[in-house]
């Protein structure tokens, strides 16, 4: 696995094409930009943005399995509430707050449940695939709904009480202190996210979703793989739902819903699936979207989304980004 | 000891005619999902839209019960052919994602403008008084409403035998769900079984909408509350299978009604296990073809 993640392996020509693919474009550097200067220039909306920081956290978890690897789920919710509830019964019950050491329990809880079940899971695909995803989570929603006495069921898990981050900095009524934790948190796992798919394993990956037959072909071991990056996929979605729990100090069967699986499916596919940047876009413009329009009209905002989803897979499959690149490209073609 | 029998009668009674509810609706998405492969989630919506134009007909045009319903049905199968045409056929090549994603977005349009023009609300109807209390079945006193509902979902299971068994539509149709090239290649239009199979199949589940008002409630929520029950009829079942959707729907109807009542905490996830537990077993479902 480290020899596959340091590309190890190949001759020189290969290591530096694979170098080459992973060297920094300057326009890399914008959404970090923007959300450090959200931080001075909107003091008042920094709960949402938190929120929005922990969407794109689940989000790209999404797209290291789909946009990567292809596994298409509509129960990626279950490790998103694995880690929320892992994160927040570790408060509630045994009465352990670090946040950080709090929220790596959430992002173990996801990961475990995501190599339990994808291990099961992924030797299945298709529709079948789809339905078990689906299942799983509803099940795990429904056993959680079941088990009140540990989860709180439906009233909610409450009693969560997170101490001070680093010992120093207190939860406060702005989102300060969880905005600024959420975007080191999202930085980290963006690295990591980024070292995956350039890597040889992550380049394995794409080629099982674009070819597994040939890939079975080349020795690659497609199960294994694909369980490794479903395990890390899930840890992430977990460290994002482990931070959900802390931020918001309560966690309700809400995470588990099918409509959270939906969502997040939604929000990588508006932005673009399979170039990690999607999971920025889409979460922050689907995010603010809601908040403005849910506020004057809800149905409207329902009506709308549906129709943009519609609007997406039929005219542009490729997502926001997929389109600007396609825009680009053409605008350059033309001038040519 | 007798009222013990009583119970179980009485719940195996509901679980049946909720069964009949849930084949009725769902046996549409079945054969399409067997014939076009298209991972269709606004199956429900169609139902949800036969409930919603039932009740206009019978409040707004005063129409009686049972031509309304039968109008409803109608009217959605008309309407879902423009879905069918210009929605759907698009994306009958397209990946499993593509098909989610559409219909997830056709769930969130029919959910907002049916809240929009109906209010959030459960609705309700007035059934004729025949439909009302208690009917005597020989053996007993049953509801009369749930045992119009196992009749209706009877007759359908013999007319759609006959239909697929005994006329030449549902020979083209069976052939096209075993091997789409083949019978295309002898000859057969599959792209208008598409339109009649999609017709076919939101109409039932348009009339099965106004079924369920009376027995499970119409809200805008249903398409989502109830969805996961269609896909789970349809993939435990088998695709294209009309008697696995049968099978499956009678069973879960029969264990989700004993749930609510014997264990109302943990029923669902006993559901769900199921589920897995078949699936993991047999992918293709109980009654598909591998």
């Amino acid at each position: 696995m480290t020899e596959l993640l340091d590309n190890g392996g190949g001759s020189a020509a290969a290591r530096r094409f694979m170098a080459g693919r992973e060297a920094w474009h300057w326009a890399e550097a914008l959404p970090w930009v923007v959300a450090v200067a959200a931080f001075f220039v909107f003091p008042d909306y920094l709960a949402l943005g938190t929120q929005i920081l922990i969407a794109i956290i689940f989000a790209l978890s999404l797209d290291l399995i789909l946009g990567y690897a292809g596994i298409i789920t509509l129960g990626h919710a279950a490790y998103f509430g694995a880690g929320a509830y892992g994160t927040g019964m570790l408060s509630a019950h045994l009465g352990w707050g670090e946040p950080i050491s709090a929220m790596l329990f959430g992002g173990f809880v996801g990961g475990v449940l995501g190599f339990v079940s994808g291990w099961v899971l992924l030797r299945y695909h298709g529709l079948t695939l789809l339905m078990l995803t689906l299942a799983t989570a509803i099940m795990l929603k429904e056993g959680a709904n079941a088990a009140e006495e540990w989860t709180g069921g439906f009233d909610g898990l409450v009693g969560i009480s997170i101490w001070p981050l680093l010992g120093s900095f207190e939860y406060d009524l702005w989102g300060k202190t969880y905005y600024c934790f959420a975007l080191v948190v999202l930085l980290l796992c963006f690295l990591a996210a980024r070292r995956i798919v350039h890597s040889a394993f992550g380049r394995s990956l794409v080629g099982i979703k674009g070819n597994v037959g040939r890939m079975h072909g080349v020795g690659t071991p497609v199960h294994g793989r694909l369980v490794a990056v479903y395990t890390l996929s899930a840890a992430m979605a977990g460290l994002a739902g482990g931070l959900f729990a802390e931020s918001n100090a309560y966690v309700t069967l809400d995470v588990l819903s099918f409509a959270r699986s939906g969502t997040v499916l939604i929000m990588l596919v508006l932005g673009g699936t399979g170039r990690l940047y999607g999971a920025f876009v889409g979460a922050a413009v689907y995010m603010i979207l809601e908040d403005e329009l849910a506020k004057l009209s809800p149905e409207f905002w329902e009506f709308g989304i549906g129709l943009l989803l519609v609007i997406v897979v039929l005219f542009f499959r490729r997502g926001l980004l997929g389109s600007l690149d396609d825009l680009r490209a053409r605008s350059m073609g033309g001038g040519a | 000891m007798e009222q013990v029998a009583r119970a179980a009668i009485s719940i195996l009674f509901d679980g049946v005619a909720y069964g009949m509810l849930l084949f009725i609706i769902s046996v549409g998405l079945s054969i399409t999902m067997g014939l076009m492969g298209f991972a269709n989630l606004a199956h429900g919506a169609f139902a949800m839209a036969g409930g919603y134009v039932l009740v206009s007909l019978m409040l707004t045009f005063d129409l009686p019960f049972i031509p309304a319903l039968l109008l409803a049905a109608v009217a959605v199968a008309a309407v879902s052919v423009l879905f069918e045409r210009f929605l759907y056929r698009r994306l009958y090549q397209a990946d499993e994602l593509d098909q989610v994603l559409l219909s997830i977005g056709l769930v969130f349009m029919a959910t907002a403008a049916i809240t929009f023009i109906y209010g959030p609300s459960t609705v309700s109807l007035k059934v004729p008084a025949y439909l009302q209390g208690q009917i005597d079945l020989w053996i007993g006193l049953f509801p009369a409403y749930r045992s119009f509902t196992i009749a209706v979902g009877g007759l359908l299971i013999l007319a759609l035998w006959y239909g697929f068994e005994g006329t030449i539509i549902g020979v083209k149709i069976r052939a096209a769900v075993d091997n789409r090239r083949m019978a295309q290649s002898i000859g057969i239009n599959v792209d208008r079984l598409f339109v009649i199979a999609f017709a076919l199949g939101s109409g039932l589940a348009a009339l099965g909408g106004g079924l369920a008002i009376e027995i499970i409630g119409m809200s805008p929520t249903f398409s989502l509350t109830y969805l996961v029950f269609f896909l789970i009829v349809v993939a435990v079942g088998g695709l294209g299978s009309i008697r696995g959707a049968f099978v499956a729907a009678l069973f879960l109807g029969i264990v989700d009604t004993a749930g609510k009542y014997l264990w109302p905490d943990g029923g669902a996830f006993f559901i769900y296990a199921m589920t897995i537990a078949v699936l993991l077993v047999k992918p293709e479902g109980l009654f598909g073809r591998a």
